[in-house]
């Protein structure tokens, strides 16, 4: 039973730490897109839609994190080639992302799936405990580890994530030094876009075998929130990640085992615990932005 | 490429042209999506735009539909003039919905010369005070706004639900979600025409946004008050220098926002609904964001973004029932004016040039040897 318990919190926490780490790339390159929700939801849509036709589950992730690059491929086109406002950009593609997921997905509701199957590994998933909660996985829970693990190697051992953070912090001195603020720019918001369509598949491949409108259930916003609450470090994600599932699997344990709490206000719980965690995190100003990118959501234009 | 380089004045036509083009774009694109989609985009078009105020009903149908819209994003302009990204008026709606509610079901028996201004006065101050949770965290802990004031919509959903199906649920409702109806002290009154009568759903809640619109305008373009939210939000450093509070300012536009929502949850379910139920709104929280930005942050202008904007979401509704298209398509509409408007905006600030990669390297090698004749010479 708790066995269980702990695997559906770590299943639940695949797709943060998925949309979060993209996001965390994309924000520690100085750029802050805020539609994270709507490419999850095109990521999702698409995967299920593709995993459906095709009877392939892999088609389906891939399609998935097509898709939600595709739609921060038009973010990217509008914030670095035209300079919008990156925060009404980044509603924008949420909105567009939920009513175009919407408008595609319609046929596909109703229909289920068969999930992503466990990734069984010789020996170790037959360990007692451990195999069960440690070695019984989906691919994609594999692969979220692995993808922190390979951001932070990025981020503080590769020279491209010592240029990558260092257009996020001062572009104008990264322009100067010739490297192309928004070309890596553009690529950051591309594998931001990867990430959370890939997360967004994992929704309706994984966590419930099928498709519905706005399925993530706000899952892009915390998201967002796990980069702060991270402050912009890549393991830091993960934990929190973890934490965010503990507690969404929290309130579905307790309806199960018959709290006296309306079921509403147990549902409140994700929401409510994303906005102590940012009070906690952000009242401490020099903690909170220690590692945060000094450029941060402003525009570049090298015609100066 | 795209290159941009500053304009050193706009012209006004320009900025008065930049939504009428940002719309044209749209249906265009539309035109497009709906020949994809497999239906003929002119009947489409037709079922969107033309066929929804093809009667004078249906014109003051549409003043209906947009009345929220204009009562939020006029509220919504003083928080993105400042920059504080007010995000979540939609929770904000539904607590100023269930504040009124509050008042209209408590006090069932007052009188409509107290009960309509007291259930006005709670609309707001419960959107206000929804509003002021992100502010005063963003302000004392250094929050982000955008943020908290989302994940409250989140639980304002949740906490109406609960209300209307637990405490404050009608005995006689037979097991469904609803309050029992408010009084009819606490309605808004459908408007009498001379000579005319009713004129569709049209109700004095619509007179009431327009005032509001134009009160709104007065107040950010004639006040003390709207030039430090211009200010702090256009150079925050002078601002400051001006002896202008950031978070006071922050305060006071979050609870303009918020009471602005807070007051058309109030209309929307005095005018239209006449109960609470879980479902008060239809994102226009989220929708009047568009309209402000449509509107160009101009309250005055609000009015007719709110008017195109109402003007698609019942383009959904027409197309649905004539098509059989989904009404989500709205949403991708909404998503594609917006995208326009914000690269339309680029247009209006910036001489945009848009070449090949390789001519644009041609011409960035002449600027350098420009610049480096230029160096020889002096």
């Amino acid at each position: 039973m708790l066995e269980d318990l702990i695997l559906t919190v770590l299943m639940t926490s695949v797709p943060l730490v998925y949309a979060a780490t993209g996001e965390l790339i994309v924000e520690r390159s100085g750029v802050l897109n805020l539609g994270v929700e709507g490419m999850m939801l095109m990521g999702a849509v698409a995967a299920f839609g593709i995993a459906m036709v095709s009877g392939s589950l892999v088609l389906g992730v891939i399609a998935g994190g097509l898709a939600g690059m595709l739609t921060a491929a038009l973010f990217g086109i509008l914030v670095l080639g035209f300079a919008t406002n990156q925060v009404a950009t980044g509603l924008a593609l949420t909105i567009f992302g939920a009513g175009l997921s919407g408008l595609v997905g319609a046929p596909l509701i109703g229909h289920a799936i068969e999930g992503l199957p466990v990734l069984r590994i010789p020996l170790l998933s037959d360990l007692p405990t451990v195999g069960k909660l440690v070695f019984s996985h989906d691919l994609m829970a594999y692969g979220a580890v692995i993808l922190v693990a390979a951001v932070a190697y990025f981020l503080k051992r590769t020279r491209a994530g010592l240029v990558l953070r260092a257009i996020g912090d001062n572009h104008d001195s990264a322009h100067a030094l010739g490297y192309s603020v928004l070309g890596v720019r553009f690529m950051a918001v591309l594998f931001g876009g990867l990430m959370a369509g890939f997360g967004g598949a994992y929704l309706p491949l994984a966590l419930t075998p099928h498709w519905a409108e706005g399925m993530t259930a706000g899952r892009g916003w915390i998201a967002l929130a796990l980069v702060v609450f991270a402050s912009w470090m890549p393991w830091r994600v993960l934990v929190g990640a973890l934490i965010f599932g503990g507690i969404t699997i929290m309130q579905l344990a307790g309806q199960a085992r018959g709290w006296t709490v309306p079921s509403q206000f147990l549902s409140m719980l994700p929401y409510l615990a994303t906005i102590v965690v940012l009070v906690l995190i952000s009242r401490n100003r020099e903690f909170a932005l220690a590692n945060s990118p000094a450029c941060l959501g402003r525009a570049f234009h090298a015609g100066k | 490429m795209i290159s941009l380089s500053p304009r050193k004045d706009i012209p006004l036509t320009l900025t008065l042209m930049t939504p009428v083009v940002a719309i044209a774009l749209t249906l265009v694109i539309g035109a497009a999506i709906f020949g994809i989609l497999g239906y003929d985009p002119l009947a489409a078009l037709y079922q969107f735009f033309i066929a929804p105020v093809s009667r004078p009903d249906q014109i003051a149908d549409l003043f209906v539909k947009a009345c929220p819209l204009i009562i939020i994003a006029s509220g919504l302009v003083f928080a993105y003039r400042a920059n504080v990204w007010n995000i979540g008026a939609e929770g904000q709606m539904i607590l100023g919905a269930m504040a009124a509610g509050f008042v209209a079901l408590t006090w069932p028996n007052l009188p409509g010369p107290v009960m309509m201004p007291a259930m006005i006065l709670a609309g707001m101050l419960g959107g206000l005070a929804w509003g002021m949770i992100p502010a005063l965290l963003k302000t004392r802990f250094n929050t982000n706004e955008i943020l908290v004031s989302l994940m409250l919509t989140y639980v304002a959903v949740l906490l109406i639900d609960w209300t209307v199906r637990g405490p404050w649920r009608d005995p006689m409702s037979f097991g469904f979600p609803l309050t029992p109806m408010y009084a009819d002290a606490a309605l808004i009154s459908r408007v009498e025409l001379p000579g005319v009568g009713r004129l569709g759903q049209l109700h004095w809640g619509v007179a009431g946004a327009l005032i509001f619109a134009l009160a709104a305008w007065f107040v950010l373009g004639r006040s003390i008050l709207g030039f430090q939210v211009k200010v702090m939000g256009d150079a925050p450093r002078a601002g400051r220098f001006a002896g202008f509070s950031p978070a006071l300012v922050t305060i006071i536009v979050m609870a303009i926002s918020g009471g602005a929502a807070g007051l058309a949850g109030m209309v929307e379910v005095s005018a239209n609904i006449g109960q609470l139920q879980p479902d008060i709104s239809f994102g226009y929280g989220f929708t009047a964001i568009i309209v402000a930005f449509l509107a160009r942050l101009n309250p005055l202008a609000v009015i007719i973004a709110g008017l195109v904007v109402a003007l698609a979401e019942l383009g959904g509704d027409s197309a649905q029932i004539a098509l059989a298209m989904q009404k989500v398509v709205t949403g991708v509409f909404k998503g594609i004016l917006l995208f326009m408007l914000l690269a339309g905006e680029t247009f209006n600030r910036y001489h945009v040039t848009i070449s090949l990669p390789y001519r644009a390297r041609l011409r960035g090698d002449r600027m350098q040897a420009d610049r480096m004749q230029g160096d020889s010479g002096a």
